[in-house]
């Protein structure tokens, strides 16, 4: 037995009061988990301490906040590593993010995640004519859709997402990993009019920043910003979908700039990005209407020595023995047969 | 005031599937839950669904496996129509969306269970549960014009008109303690099992027998009480799940010696006999000294031996918890684990409608006791008995309602159950906690009420049974407030673990033989000609229970001996 102190977000909504922080000393094993102690607090000290739980496994989703500002499971995390983590041995614990707070660490799930869950079309739309016993599809893709089956819809990567926190409106992590639940599912018969509608969304998979923060955030190793990934390249490559928002175009820019010159080329990003993916974009009237909208970025752009002027007609380039390797990156990739390179269940741990 | 033909408490996989059903029959459905649906307890369940949908498999066999796992006391009229209707429900599945994992040919691959003669276990990884209840939450997403959902309502009580017949319920929006009447030709319970009646349990501190003890305290009877699934592989630190699915994969299980000792138990089956066996023979082998662990009281669960590949592609959430919640890397060495309470046989007796004695009353799943599972149930025949049943019960209310008027439940329903909530916010302090009560009782039940039972420990376990009941009315809390009290909830929950658990050890008593789980050291061995029965648990007129029997159903298998 040691002893943990946690300190607490308290909110009573109806004291009319602000929230406020609130400390409990509890007694349990180091590696007992931060749910264990809230509970022992509850318990022991004040019944009214509002935390949804249910399963204490990792399986319910249910108890999701923030631990020391970072957003995962109560019921998974240790208590002598969330102590660790502390900045001053207590462990904070409060409610998530991005979401309105109903009570203490209780958030309102239905007013933000679910209404994005439901966004995306949440059901199978099954190709006809349906078999009369299963349908016939490879083994591999419906292991490769378990990655985003195993989502238990906790929250804590919509708590921490840097995008939603800029454009509420964003579809998010969550939603969009449900997503690619359907997209990747062969039975499904909609693969292309989801992946156009997400695509268009001026909210969908192109407002996806790469931060990073969902894959950290996520339980479950779901890695929703791989979904999303995945959904652009089923959408640009398989698909060519050409979105109204420019999010493919930028994307292949910023592969084939990086492909010639082994860095990006800032100068040609956002013309190719509108113009369309080559050295003549620039010229193009779509692309003289945007370089004309952002001229205030490219004057701080310029002042601040991120891009210069001479770059424009003569980029950097790296040295030939580098752009040769990475062509091979290029080669290697591009040479795959299937794109099950980032799912967990069937590519993350071969044998030793 | 909302009003259904047909209301659902409870959103697990047989809540929702009986609301779909019903939906899809034309009627308007309610579906209320203390929690978000996706919650619910289905969610934990791992390995599987059970259906003979193999070429070379028959329902015959899948009736006969479960009528011997269940120690025949099942009911075989019910088992049939389980099993018979299993491939069905398995394709539903499959063609809604379910993501069940494939063989090489692209068909739904089968893996190996406790209890059965042939695979035919269909499985998403060892999330099955999650999945078929993901995949259902779904539907009620698509059809929710047809469906009106009610999540994080706590029904507070089942309502009776002047007939007697079940006519809706009263429920608190835990959100803002709103009260309201819930006017329906038909009610059927979904809300799962008691299992929180002991600690450790695999299951979730939702699981606290509401459903089975509001139907036994509106006069419903409750059968096979006594009949406690113990899980033979829970975590041997803190009681959680390590799915059968890992048995079905290949682990062996081992004792002190190193030794898979099921051979001396079950030397066909091994360690895919069914559960009571595979339990009784851990504890067997903890008390004679041959226990692993500092204490003694574990035994070795040896995942190593199943290719590490195959681990991470089918067994993952395992990988997790033995990291998680052990310290241990399954794919390296042997998890600790030992015999846990996972399972209630018994609940509300019905028919193979989900009718409950009381007209207009359903229930399905784990709050119901069928009885397709009799002393012991199959591992995966839990998610099979919801979606079978939920559906039936589904269909049969639907149908039900297009022949009745809508009923009116009194309003001063509503009134009466705020006063009782008030009245236990207004207790005032002195008494014993609420958390106190419910750790002696979970610690009581796991002692005396478990894998071996005698007539001395179970009489202990009444008494102190009784004492807590007297002292949880006294009970205070914390919480006065009306938004999210959990406080005030869990003193209800308590009076309902209270009145499942005095049901299973007045049924423990009663039973003086040793069938299925329920195993008396007083009384070694099955004794058909007394105990071919179940034990039916009525509420007496001065809340006491009252017992009574009902026979057992059998079409074509008569008693054997059973051995694995």
């Amino acid at each position: 037995m040691a002893e943990f102190a946690l300190r607490l977000r308290r909110y009573d909504p109806e004291s009319g009061d602000a929230p406020y922080w609130e400390e409990h000393t509890v007694e349990l094993e180091p590696h007992r988990s931060v749910l264990e102690g809230i509970l022992q607090a509850k318990a022991r000290f004040d019944g009214s301490i509002g935390i949804r739980c249910s399963c204490r496994a990792a399986i319910c989703g249910s108890c999701g906040v923030r631990i020391n500002g970072k957003p995962g499971l109560a019921c998974n995390t240790h208590l002598d590593k969330a102590q660790r983590g502390a900045r001053d041995g207590v462990i904070e614990v409060e409610p998530m993010g991005n979401m309105p707070v109903i009570k203490d660490l209780i958030v309102d799930m239905e007013a933000v995640h679910w209404k994005k869950i439901r966004r995306v079309t949440p059901w199978l739309i099954a190709k006809h004519p349906v078999p009369e016993r299963e349908y016939i599809v490879a083994r591999e893709t419906m292991v490769d859709v378990t990655q985003t089956m195993a989502c238990i819809q906790c929250g804590a990567c919509v708590s921490d997402c840097l995008a939603m926190e800029v454009d509420p409106e964003f579809v998010g992590p969550a939603a969009l990993a449900k997503a690619y639940r359907f997209v990747g599912d062969p039975r499904d018969s909609q693969t292309s009019e989801r992946l156009t509608d997400l695509s268009e969304d001026p909210h969908g998979i192109y407002d996806c920043t790469h931060c990073f923060m969902c894959i950290d955030a996520c339980p479950k190793d779901v890695a929703p910003m791989s979904q999303i990934m995945r959904l652009r390249r089923r959408a640009g490559s398989d698909f060519g979908i050409e979105d109204a928002n420019n999010g493919e175009r930028h994307e292949e820019a910023f592969v084939s700039l990086v492909h010639t010159y082994g860095l990006l080329n800032e100068a040609e990003l956002l013309p190719r990005s509108y113009g369309g993916n080559s050295a003549i974009a620039k010229f193009k009237p779509s692309a003289a209407k945007e370089l004309a909208s952002s001229l205030p970025s490219i004057a701080k752009a310029l002042l601040r020595r991120k891009v210069t002027p001479g770059a424009v007609f003569k980029p950097h380039k790296l040295a030939k023995a580098d752009l040769k390797a990475i062509d091979n990156i290029y080669k290697e990739v591009d040479g795959r047969p299937e794109r099950v390179e980032l799912n967990l269940y069937i590519s993350g741990h071969d044998e030793d | 005031m909302p009003a259904h033909d047909v209301l659902i408490i409870g959103a697990g996989l047989a809540g929702q599937r009986a609301a779909l059903a019903a939906a899809q029959a034309g009627a308007s459905v309610a579906i209320m839950s203390k929690v978000h649906p996706v919650r619910s307890h289905s969610v934990a369940a791992a390995g599987g669904i059970n259906a003979a949908i193999a070429i070379d498999d028959d329902w015959t066999e899948h009736a006969y496996d479960t009528v011997k796992g269940s120690d025949y006391l099942g009911d075989q009229d019910a088992i049939e129509i389980m099993c018979s209707e299993a491939p069905g429900e398995a394709m539903h599945l499959e063609h809604i969306g379910v993501t069940f994992h494939r063989n090489e040919k692209g068909e739904l691959d089968l893996r190996a269970f406790g209890g059965a003669s042939k695979k035919r276990t269909a499985y998403v990884a060892d999330i099955t549960g999650q999945a078929i209840l993901h995949v259902l939450y779904e539907q009620l997403m698509r059809f929710h014009e047809t469906v009106d959902r009610y999540e994080e309502w706590f029904a507070t009580s089942l309502i009776l008109d002047d007939r007697g017949h079940c006519a809706g319920a009263v429920a608190r929006d835990i959100r803002n303690g709103h009260m309201e009447i819930f006017d329906a030709k038909s009610v059927i319970l979904a809300c799962g099992g008691n299992g929180q009646c002991y600690k450790p349990t695999t299951n979730a501190l939702i699981c606290t027998g509401d459903g089975i003890a509001q139907a036994y305290r509106l006069g419903a009877p409750i059968m096979d009480m006594e009949m406690v699934q113990y899980h033979p592989t829970t975590l041997a630190e803190n009681g959680f799940l390590i799915t059968e699915g890992a048995r079905g994969e290949g682990a062996h299980l081992l004792n002190s010696e190193g030794r898979r000792f099921m051979e001396d138990y079950a030397p066909n089956k091994m360690e895919l006999a069914s559960r009571d066996v595979v339990s009784r023979a851990e504890q067997t082998e903890i008390n004679e000294g041959r226990g692993v662990g500092p204490d003694g009281q574990g035994i070795y669960l040896d995942i190593t031996v199943v290719p590490r590949k195959r681990i991470h592609e089918a067994l993952r959430e395992i990988v997790n918890i033995g990291r998680d919640f052990a310290g241990t890397d399954i794919t390296r060495e042997p998890i600790m684990i030992r015999p846990g309470q996972h399972y209630i046989m018994g609940g509300v007796k019905t028919d193979v409608d989900g009718q409950t004695p009381i007209t207009g009353l359903y229930a399905a799943g784990e709050v119901a006791c069928v009885s397709v599972h009799g002393g012991n149930r199959l591992g995966a025949n839990s998610l099979l008995d919801t979606l079978i049943f939920g559906r039936r019960s589904g269909e049969h209310s639907a149908a039900r309602a297009k022949e009745m008027a809508m009923p009116r439940a009194p309003g001063s329903r509503v009134r009466q159950d705020a006063e009782m909530i008030d009245a236990i916010i207004a207790r005032e302090r002195g008494g014993r906690r609420i958390s106190e009560i419910k750790d002696e009782l979970g610690r009581t039940m796991n002692e005396y009420v478990a894998v071996y039972r005698d007539e001395e420990g179970l009489t202990k376990a009444h008494e102190t049974i009784r004492r807590l009941k007297e002292e949880s009315a006294k009970a205070y809390i914390d919480d006065a407030g009306t938004v999210f009290n959990q406080d005030v909830l869990g003193a209800l929950e308590l009076g309902y673990m209270l009145d499942c658990a005095e049901a299973t050890i007045v049924a423990a008593i009663e039973r003086k033989e040793s069938r299925g789980a329920q195993f008396r050291t007083d009384y070694p061995e099955r004794d058909d000609d007394e105990w071919l029965k179940h034990i039916d648990i009525t509420c007496g007129p001065d809340g006491d229970p009252e017992i009574s029997y009902s026979s057992v159903t059998i079409t074509q298998w008569q008693p054997e001996v059973r051995k694995y």
